[in-house]
């Protein structure tokens, strides 16, 4: 099945020509054009979805390297490489997966400019497929620098308030983490001769220069994760954002950090990250524990959730580097996971801010007495968020701090407040929206879920409680290539 | 070699000078017809740029013309970028009322002194191709003579002109006086081992000059100000062609003539290259006028390309060559939409002119946000590559700290560009614009398809050219 990941990778942009064909010959602020073109950008995500589980029925788990390889020289060093392993895979699973709940999400809720804002989901998600997919180092940078437009415009035209503030924040923040990063690659193509991610994955640096390659790939992928302290942009970017657009950044732009470490430091930098091991631990003991307290005292629904986010990511970075088999399968698992349930709670804020146009806490209470199946379906996130055995988020955390226990009794037991603590601010959250008495007039009316949200939440709800009881399905993908990983990576540091 | 043979290496320039003489006397005796001397003058630089690709190398008078790779590579570049300005311009001016058969002219007079530059293999043909272009260039800044503000331009780009020719000249007449020769290849010879004092002295001065011609800070203060006042058209063409004729010339003189005191030019061309990126990003922030926003962006990647050259190797020539060409096509495109766009026949110049440019205007807006991201640098856009180029060199040369400041800078940069496609996409459109010129409506979009998606084939080509022309610098 060669050429499959480049069908999957590019199938949106298809959907991209056909809306512009449309706005060729259509006027852009009809009603029917408008139509036709989320139908198109639907489909579009849907091919590309057929695709992606295509190609995962294709994919042998059992081999380590990467299959349904493609490789055609471009120019100077660089060449078109794509591939996947059992750990690039499921993120190209998770993306096609969230791509057109997000189109459905914003059926509705976006007025404005659709087509342009159609064109700019679709081609994020061709660029955020390319990420998981490219095995070329400039490549992968071009798909992972790339996304920052789309994003950049879907919070600046379609976002709240403070809107372009946040817009800017999101670029300036990641862009100067990615110059950092681009001259490490450019450093490393130059040493090494070679673009190609499976050579450099076995390629020795030199220790010396290790660190200050780790350094600067650290700097983009600690921005874009968000680890503590960089993590600033992310609560205003989701609070700006809109709901599909925070759904993108929580369910799949913010993997794309955690998959750069998998993918770059641990197998490229194996020495440099033993090195920095304790001060990630540290700085993610830290994330763990402060953003859980601050997004506790959150007023803002959105703003709780990213700051949840930041929490939760804490705990992968643990997973990661704690360099064992656990600790990456937990990782991998606690990413996926949160892919699912964080882009599902911001659907759930976007149900009510759709209805009621506020995101504050305390303008909601009691809202199960008007939407019973709204609250049972944000019940069910709300415990996955928390880590409730049974659902996809206990396996992920249990695995990380399993892992993380192996490489540190500590930083493990650090780690565990924050699930007490997630429990804490999920509860009062959920409290405070959905149980008391409906006290607020305003909510009076508000309607309960409707067919089309029902359709966003189905899905998800499966996918929460299939990862949480069957998690083998996972890690019959994941278990040789993380294996494979841990592997390498303790031969490398002599362990 | 007899002198027909010499005579047969500068096939270009025969072509460009004697056109321009032709062309002069045609326009002399029907003065009406500017589009027939437009054609023919484009006609005349295609036929250059055929000769200049085509014809066999060698070298002329002693040394004085030098036709390598490297010359042949820039003539050509040089030769499209102006043959593009001419209907840009000729059009312009005829909408305001200047018809001015001239403007072609003078436009191949200056291809022609570029050229020179680009193949000039001693310090006497270096200073005859500059003054030669620079001339024409005066001439070109001043051309619309109604308007207070060109006529400023003119006059101030001349007499800061002139200072740069007085340095460059100083450098040159230190650099004869005690390497004793003006031929680059026997300059080579004398500095081997590297520069002495004096000719180091020279040799700082000639840097100097040429850092004005490219405006590199601190040696750019003439830019913003000639870049606001002068005709949008020729700010087009005089922000491309001319500043790869220059680095061509910057990289052949110091390459070909002062290899041996690589180790020397190298920490000053660090030292322009940081400062023109810091200069350009920093004072860049507090412009509104795009034109001016446009010099210091130049500033800044004028130094990207000098810290590529920076490098002293091969590679660092070839980044050089590589960015300036992507860098060409893109300042060219968004002069280009600048000259198409006017509102109730008021030309738009400031940044919140283009507020809802996506809306008004898709197919420029779309190209102009191309453009804005190239120059900052985004992939997959070409100022993208440019950059991979200059700094996979860099950084391979060991000039690491120089390449992350650099990169640095253009985060700093990111900020203006992204406040321009921040008012093309997210502001409201404030009254309709005019309809577009077609002309360089046509010649914005075609550059901006070139910047994304052309360039990530078109580098399969330039790759290899630019490789081959880097060679003859003579680097290791």
């Amino acid at each position: 099945m060669t050429g499959i990941l480049s069908l999957t990778t590019f199938a949106p942009i298809v959907g991209v020509v056909g809306i512009l064909i449309l706005r060729f010959f259509g006027q852009p602020e009809d009603a029917r054009t408008v139509g036709a073109a989320k139908w198109i950008a639907l489909i579009a995500t849907l091919a590309t979805f057929a695709l992606s589980v295509l190609m995962l029925a294709g994919f042998d788990p059992n081999q380590a390297g990467f299959q349904f390889l493609e490789d055609t020289p471009w120019f100077g060093v660089f060449r078109y490489r794509m591939g996947v392993d059992g750990i690039s895979v499921l993120f190209v699973i998770l993306t096609t997966f969230l791509l057109p709940l997000c189109i459905i999400a914003s059926w509705k809720s976006i007025t404005s400019r659709v087509l342009e804002y159609m064109i700019a989901f679709l081609l994020l998600e061709t660029l955020m497929i390319g990420v998981f997919t490219a095995l070329d180092l400039i490549l992968f940078y071009i798909f992972f620098e790339f996304g920052l437009i789309p994003m950049f415009l879907i919070i600046g035209i379609w976002g709240g308030q403070r809107r372009v503030y946040a817009a800017f924040k999101f670029f300036l923040y990641t862009l100067l983490g990615s110059v950092l990063m681009l001259a490490a690659i450019l450093t490393m193509v130059a040493v090494s001769g070679t673009s190609s991610i499976p050579v450099l994955m076995t390629y020795h640096f030199d220790p010396g220069l290790q660190i200050w390659l780790w350094l600067a790939f650290a700097a983009s992928f600690a921005v874009k994760l968000p680890m503590w302290p960089v993590h600033t942009w992310l609560p205003d970017a989701h609070v700006e954002a809109p709901t599909a657009g925070s759904v993108v950044l929580a369910g799949i732009l913010l993997k794309l950090g955690g998959y750069g470490f998998l993918r770059f430091s641990l197998p490229m930098f194996p020495h440099a990250s033993q090195f920095f091991t304790p001060l990630v631990f540290a700085l993610s003991v830290i994330a763990v524990i402060y953003t859980s307290l601050v997004a506790w005292r959150q007023v803002d629904m959105k703003k709780l959730i990213a700051y949840s986010s930041v929490a939760h990511m804490g705990l992968v970075t643990i997973g990661i580097f704690s360099g064992n088999v656990q600790g990456e399968q937990g990782a991998i698992y606690q990413m996926l996971s949160h892919g699912v349930i964080s882009g599902a709670l911001f659907l759930c804020v976007g149900v009510v801010y759709d209805r009621m146009h506020t995101r504050e806490i305390a303008f909601y209470g009691g809202v199960a007495n008007r939407m019973p199946w709204y609250a049972a379906v944000f019940m069910l996130f709300t415990m996955a968020n928390v880590g409730l055995p049974g659902t996809s988020g206990f396996v992920g955390e249990m695995l990380s701090m399993v892992g993380g226990y192996q490489a540190s009794t500590w930083t493990a037991i650090l780690a565990a407040t924050g699930v007490i603590l997630s429990a804490v601010y999920m509860l009062t959250l959920y409290r405070r929206v959905v149980f008391g008495e409906l006290v607020n007039p305003k909510l009076a009316a508000i309607a309960d879920l409707e067919v089309r949200e029902v359709v966003v939440f189905a899905p998800l709800m499966i996918a929460t409680l299939v990862m949480g009881v069957m998690p083998a399905f996972v890690f019959n993908f994941t278990q040789v290539s993380a294996e494979h990983l841990a592997q390498v990576y303790r031969a490398a540091i002599g362990g | 070699m007899n002198f027909s043979a010499e005579l047969a290496v500068a096939y270009p320039e025969l072509i460009l000078g004697l056109g321009a003489l032709v062309l002069l006397v045609l326009g002399a005796f029907a003065p009406r017809n500017t589009g027939l001397v437009g054609a023919l003058s484009i006609l005349v630089l295609a036929a250059a740029a055929v000769a200049a690709a085509l014809q066999p190398l060698g070298s002329a008078f002693a040394g004085g013309l030098v036709f390598d790779s490297a010359a042949a590579f820039a003539k050509v570049a040089i030769y499209i970028a102006s043959a593009v300005c001419v209907p840009l311009g000729q059009r312009w001016f005829e909408r305001r009322g200047v018809r001015n058969f001239e403007f072609p002219i003078l436009i191949l007079i200056a291809a022609l002194g570029m050229g020179m530059m680009a193949s000039s293999g001693d310090l006497i043909s270096l200073y005859v191709g500059v003054e030669l272009h620079s001339l024409a260039l005066y001439v070109l800044a001043a051309m619309h003579r109604d308007d207070a503000r060109a006529s400023e331009a003119g006059l101030k780009y001349f007499v800061l002109g002139a200072l740069s020719s007085g340095l460059l000249l100083y450098g040159a007449s230190l650099i004869y006086g005690f390497a004793g020769s003006t031929v680059f290849t026997d300059i080579a010879a004398a500095v081997r081992h590297g520069a002495g004092t004096g000719v180091l002295f020279g040799l700082i001065f000639l840097i100097c000059g040429l850092a004005f011609k490219v405006s590199a800070a601190p040696f750019h203060m003439w830019t913003p100000d000639v870049y606001e006042g002068a005709p949008t058209p020729v700010v087009a063409f005089f922000s491309a062609a001319p500043k790869l004729a220059a680095m061509v010339l910057f990289g052949r003189a110091l390459g070909q003539g002062f290899a041996g005191a690589a180790g020397q030019w190298q920490e000053v061309l660090i030292a322009l290259g940081l400062i023109s990126v810091g200069v350009g990003a920093f004072a860049g922030l507090a412009q509104k006028n795009l034109k001016r926003l446009l010099a210091y962006s130049s500033i800044a990647n004028v130094g990207y390309a000098i810290l590529g050259m920076a490098s002293g190797t091969t590679e660092g020539m070839q980044s050089m060559l590589v960015f300036m060409v992507l860098y060409m096509i893109d300042v060219t495109g968004f002069f280009a939409c600048l000259a198409a766009l006017s509102r109730q026949g008021r030309p738009m110049e400031t940044i919140d002119d283009m507020a809802g440019l996506i809306k008004a205007q898709p197919g420029l807006g779309l190209a102009m946000t191309a453009f804005s991201l190239s120059a900052l640098g985004l992939p997959p856009f070409s100022g993208f590559w440019a950059k991979v180029y200059v700094f996979k060199a860099a950084l391979h040369a060991g000039l690491a700290w120089p390449a992350v400041l650099g990169l640095v800078g253009s985060v700093v940069a990111a900020f203006y560009y992204l406040r321009l496609v921040k008012v093309i996409w997210f502001d409201a459109a404030e009254g309709a614009t005019d309809r577009p010129a077609p002309e360089a409506r046509g010649i914005a979009v075609a550059l901006a398809l070139f910047s994304f998606p052309v360039v990530m084939v078109a580098l399969r080509w330039i790759d290899p050219l630019a490789a081959t022309a880097a060679r003859a610098f003579g680097l290791a």
